[in-house]
């Protein structure tokens, strides 16, 4: 059965073959309708190339300012003293955590619902980055955690969450390695995607009550006074350097994988050639 | 004519009765076997923590059998013939859980107040985490369907479908092991419990029906 | 910016030095090596070349 898998690749074909998002099927013909003109990939591609120069620039001054700002110009915290300076770290790596797992979840609509050719793209380029950024936003708090709470790990309600977000960005990256084929691929993830973002409010919640009827009370947690602009400031300033690196990361991820999906269609099709003889023109 | 959901049931019940159905139950005494090994044969912490164990082995059991729900209909075309039936795939699929909950879920909530004995747990909780489980077990049949149908005919499929599904279940062991102790919050625990199991009924079939349609070739 | 916590503030910038030159890096070569390989594959048959 598996065999017979095998050979059917090679002689269907290879145009049945081509991926939705392939960058061969970029005329506009043989594209659905498009929901806006970067819907075509070469069009994509065109904007992305020339966007990504000025994104990597406007992600260095921002992030630079940000951090120079956080890291030397804002003041101690008078409760938490200098380990406040984590924040700049921590906070807007959650904030990317979340971002990327919405990012994938609006993909994944646009994968079943409108069959985006751009969506999947976007959808798989998102996944490691966003992966990297809440195990960034782990390893933070956890550093943050042990001068604060005495311990490396507090099983409070929100370094809970961001553990199960992180496994449910392992689980979507394993199904998507799992299969082979892009667009069954890309229909599997969006379908575990959207079942994991109804999922989301409902395991918060559950969270939330599980913590307080384990710890009442007893988690050491200010009360959050109004932030003080010397460290607002730079945080969201930092907090904005850091999306743009994400935007640019996704960008040329973005990229990468049209051209992977090119390179594949293309392999195929010269392997296909190969085995079946084109007809006499 | 039997209606295809009756003949789907009667089917899948037919083919379970030829064995298998036990194994997760012999699974689920060894998971409470091990228990004492790893933490030490104390009667007074065992029954503390009995209920989690009651629930971590079923939860386990329940989720490592679940990638036979498709499988072997996959391999054998059965699958084919369910996307070609006369009724929708959701309904069938609902059909197919239930059948496969029958087989499986329940023999584990029938074996738990037994194994509930072996950690010492007392009758009144006995009686509590059996209800929970009664309760619970079909939502988290229901969830892990959908994994089931986003690795049918996968080669990694076995340990992907817990990887995928043990995360999204983590509501239903928070409300189930509530629902299983004797504090004040177990009974809304309970409820809370019934609503996840609604909830999952409701949709669960559905996804799984959906994500079979979207990865049929 | 010293202090007793000081060690702790350094490791979590260095993990996250460590995780975005990572992923910075990541994301680079692989566009370079998909690149490549592409460039590579058009020049060995230029008769595909005009499927773009």
């Amino acid at each position: 059965m598996l065999r017979r898998g095998r050979l059917n690749l090679m002689t269907i074909p290879a145009r049945r073959l081509a991926p939705p998002c392939g960058m061969t099927s970029a005329s506009p013909m043989g594209l659905i309708s498009a929901v806006s003109s970067l819907a075509n990939p070469a069009r994509f591609n065109a904007f992305a190339s020339r966007a990504t120069p000025w994104l990597v620039g406007a992600t260095a001054l921002v992030l630079g300012a940000g951090l120079y700002q956080g890291l030397f110009v804002a003041p101690a915290d008078y409760q938490q003293g200098e380990t406040v300076r984590i924040m700049f770290l921590h906070v807007p790596s959650a904030w990317l955590g979340m971002m990327g797992f919405v990012i994938m979840a609006i993909a994944s609509v646009g994968v079943l619902v409108w069959k985006h050719p751009l969506a999947d793209v976007s959808a798989k380029a998102a996944a490691p980055i966003g992966a990297a950024f809440t195990f960034l936003a782990l390893a933070t708090g956890s550093l943050w955690g042990k001068p604060m709470w005495g311990t490396w790990w507090v099983w409070d309600a929100r370094l809970t969450s961001f553990l199960i977000l992180f496994l449910m960005y392992l689980g979507l990256m394993a199904l998507r390695s799992a299969i082979e084929e892009p667009s069954r691929a890309a229909k599997a993830c969006a379908i575990l995607t959207l079942v994991g973002s109804i999922n989301i409010p409902i395991i918060k919640f559950s969270v939330d009550w599980w913590n307080t009827l384990h710890q009442p009370a007893s988690v050491i947690r200010a009360g959050k006074p109004a932030m003080d602009s010397s460290i607002l400031i730079p945080l969201l300033v930092c907090a904005l350097g850091f999306t743009l690196l994400f935007l640019t990361l996704h960008l040329v991820a973005m990229r990468t994988e049209l051209i992977r999906r090119r390179l594949r269609t293309l392999r195929i099709t010269t392997a296909a050639a190969a085995f079946v003889p084109e007809p006499a023109e | 004519m039997r209606s295809p959901v009756a003949a789907v049931l009667t089917r899948d019940l037919a083919l379970a009765r030829g064995g298998g159905a036990g194994l997760g139950v012999v699974f689920f005494l060894i998971v409470v076997t091990l228990t004492p090994f790893a933490i030490g044969p104390d009667l007074a912490l065992l029954r503390r923590i009995g209920p989690a164990i009651l629930w971590l082995g079923a939860l386990l059991a329940t989720l490592l059998g679940l990638d036979r729900l498709l499988q072997a209909d996959h391999e054998d075309g059965g699958l084919d013939l369910l996307h070609l039936a006369p009724a929708s795939l959701g309904t069938l699929v609902a059909a197919k859980i239930f059948a496969h909950w029958l087989t499986t879920g329940l023999p584990l909530v029938l074996a738990a107040p037994l194994f509930g004995v072996m950690l010492d747990i007392a009758s009144q909780g006995l009686g509590r985490v059996t209800i929970a489980l009664l309760v619970g077990t079909p939502a988290l049949a229901c969830l892990g369907a959908v994994g089931a149908a986003l690795t049918v005919g996968l080669r990694r499929g076995g340990l992907l479908v817990p990887v995928l599904i043990l995360p999204l279940s983590i509501p239903v062991l928070i409300f189930g092991v509530a629902a299983s102790g004797d504090g004040p919050e177990a009974s809304g625990a309970l409820m809370a419990l019934a609503g996840l199991a609604l909830g999952y009924a409701a949709l669960g079939p559905f996804a799984a029906a959906g994500a079979l349609k979207a990865l049929r070739d | 910016m010293t202090g007793p916590h000081f060690g702790f503030i350094a490791a979590s910038y260095g993990i996250g030095f460590v995780v975005v030159a990572g992923l910075i890096l990541w994301t680079w070569v692989d566009h370079r090596v998909q690149t490549r390989a592409l460039k590579a594959l058009e020049a060995a048959n230029p008769r595909r070349r005009s499927a773009r």
